[in-house]
């Protein structure tokens, strides 16, 4: 019987990502729950740094030098490098455990290919199920679909399978002591066409990351431009470095930059509070959001759709409720 | 430059429901995939520009072709429907086999897919078919465009974008920054009809006797109830500015978020 891996990523600089501790946390609880080994594997041009940061989260870490790493889009490469670590392992791998980052995504599904095994993708839960009605032991992953309106248990159907954990499901908890590294040889071909890295554009940001952020104020078309976020940006440092964000309309609309977008075709974010400013609650922003602890809405539109599953729900107008409440919050912080 | 877009249609979002079953109840109204728009306009603007023509390739039930016709509409060439009554079910790992076999059967230059769709949401099955495939996959794609002998993408990165480059035949999957859609015009959905949509089945993709579809998924639904209720809704009205101000500092206080 095959333990788990769990595959880290690594950041531009070199870096363990947070999502992938928070992967480790839960690929232990699954090992625990289920008598199945954990590890770690990190594919990268240095992975030192990685493996060390991984490791503090399990037992025993492999670190794969790969150098062509550095030039090239990494899903590819650690694709094949994980595969043929899998192919050659004395007890290869039943379940990987992959970050839902978009890099994530075109590892899990190129190690589909290469292994020939199903993608399980965790949305709001993840745990180990026994055996039970012709199901088989193993990882059982709780998602949300069709915005929220339901909520899904899956399993795998057979022994093996790659789970995509999403981001803030779980809290990374580090082991007592950390796990060991071993450095193993980068193994196997990269079978496919090489993609070339031309140029690595770095957009300037605007405060900290929605992903990680502990409170969101976020903003749509009830915003009215550009002016309006900035008032947000305002408020959001007000609320213990809050984060910045916005719905499609806003986006679209040119106010704002995509790598702020919640919803669908943007970032799903689980924050402890949400404030939303002139957000309807289409369901394809509900989608990347309704998972937020605390849910508070501000719109001018009394039937938005907001009103429905928000915990306040503020009918006011923006214009005036946004300088009030930055005057209440500054006071407070006196 | 010949493109295949790979095209899904889903259920209306918001209308989705699963079947008696445990599957996703296809019965309803469908639509093109979000994403899978945002691709197939821009294989139009590519192909517009630089010669060429839009194979749309689509594994559905037979009977769903609303989506199929529309795309035609936009002005897609011509569409390849890959259906086969054991597919329903498939999982995604069954869908890249499937869709991969198909393209086998085509010839291209260029590969498009949405970055993910609105009804399964992994965003991993472009990755497995340019795996499969032996292509070099280029996702998350906000722009395309052909170089000489290849393809040059901006994907969007964490910090920003990457530009990257790849000789054909790649498989791109691409976001909603690609830009708008065009509406199909008059013109274009009177010549959507007499436009060819093929059908093909399992055996005629070389696929006959491949574990593929719902009786392989390699994924299986255990359970599915209603969400958890978030409690109710309090609702704050017909407030002063710094009054509605207050009530929100002082139920952000109440919930310990201050």
């Amino acid at each position: 019987m095959g333990g788990i891996w769990v595959i880290g990523e690594v950041d531009a600089g070199g870096a363990l990502t947070k999502l992938s501790g928070e992967a480790a946390t839960a690929a232990r609880a699954m090992g625990e729950a289920g008598s199945l080994d954990v590890q770690g594997v990190i594919v990268s041009a240095e992975p030192d740094e990685a493996a060390a940061s991984l490791a503090t989260f399990l037992p025993v870490v492999l670190a794969v030098r790969s150098p062509e790493a550095r030039e090239r889009p990494a899903a590819a490469i650690v694709a094949a490098r994980v595969a043929a670590l899998a192919a050659a392992a004395d007890d290869p791998p039943a379940y990987l455990v992959v970050g839902a980052t978009p890099d994530g995504r075109d590892l899990a599904g190129a190690l589909s290919a290469l292994l020939e095994v199903g993608i399980l993708v965790g949305g709001t839960g993840l745990a180990w199920g026994a055996a039970a009605d012709g199901v088989p032991a193993g990882p059982r992953v709780e998602m949300q679909p069709f915005g929220g309106r339901i909520v899904t248990t899956s399993a795998f159907s057979g022994p093996r399978g790659i789970v995509l954990l999403r981001p803030s499901m779980v809290v990374a908890e580090p082991l007592a002591a950390p796990g060991r590294v071993e450095a193993v040889a980068a193994q196997g071909t990269v079978n496919v066409a090489p993609v070339r890295v031309v140029e690595r554009v770095v957009a300037p940001t605007i405060g900290p990351s929605i992903e990680e952020a502990r409170v969101i104020v976020a903003g749509g078309r009830g915003v009215g431009g550009p002016e309006g976020f900035a008032g947000l940006g305002e408020l959001a440092g007000l609320l213990g470095g809050g984060a910045v964000g916005a719905t499609r309309a806003a986006v679209d609309a040119g106010w704002v930059d995509y790598a702020i977008q919640i919803g669908q075709t943007g970032k799903t974010v689980k924050p402890s509070v949400y404030l939303a400013f002139g957000v309807s609650g289409a369901i394809q922003h509900k989608v990347g959001m309704q998972t937020a602890e605390t849910i508070v809405a501000i719109n001018r539109d009394p039937d938005a759709p907001i009103g429905e599953f928000a915990d306040l729900f503020v009918v006011a107008d923006l214009a005036a409720v946004v300088p009030a409440l930055t005057a209440a919050l500054r006071a407070r912080a006196g | 430059m010949r493109i295949v877009v790979l095209m899904k249609p889903v259920p209306d979002p918001g209308e989705e429901r699963l079947g008696a079953d445990g599957r996703l109840d296809r019965a309803v109204s469908a639509v093109i995939n979000g994403n899978d728009e945002y691709v197939l306009e821009a294989a139009l603007q590519l192909v517009e520009a630089n010669g060429g023509e839009v194979t749309l390739l689509t594994m559905a039930p037979a009977g769903i072709t609303d989506p199929i016709r529309k795309a035609l509409a936009m002005g897609a060439t011509r569409a390849v429907l890959v259906s086969d009554p054991a597919l329903g079910g498939a999982c995604a790992w069954s869908t890249a086999q499937v869709l991969a076999a198909a393209l086998r059967t085509l010839e291209y230059d260029l590969v498009l897919a949405g970055a993910d769709t609105s009804d399964g949401g992994g965003g991993v099955v472009g990755a497995a078919i340019a795996t499969l495939l032996h292509h070099p996959y280029l996702s998350r794609a906000r722009k395309i465009e052909p170089i000489e002998g290849g393809v040059r993408v901006e994907r969007i990165s964490a910090a920003g974008h990457d530009v990257l480059e790849a000789e054909l035949p790649a498989v791109v999957a691409g976001t909603q920054l690609l830009g708008e859609p065009r509406y199909p015009s008059l013109r274009g959905i009177m010549g959507a009809r007499s436009k060819e949509i093929a059908i093909r089945t399992l055996a005629e993709i070389g696929l006959a006797d491949r574990p593929v579809g719902g009786a392989h998924a390699t994924t299986t639904l255990v359970d599915a109830r209603p969400p958890a209720s978030r409690g109710s809704t309090r609702v704050v009205r017909g407030l002063e500015p710094v009054a509605a101000a207050a009530a929100i500092v002082d139920f952000l206080v109440e919930r310990r978020a201050l």
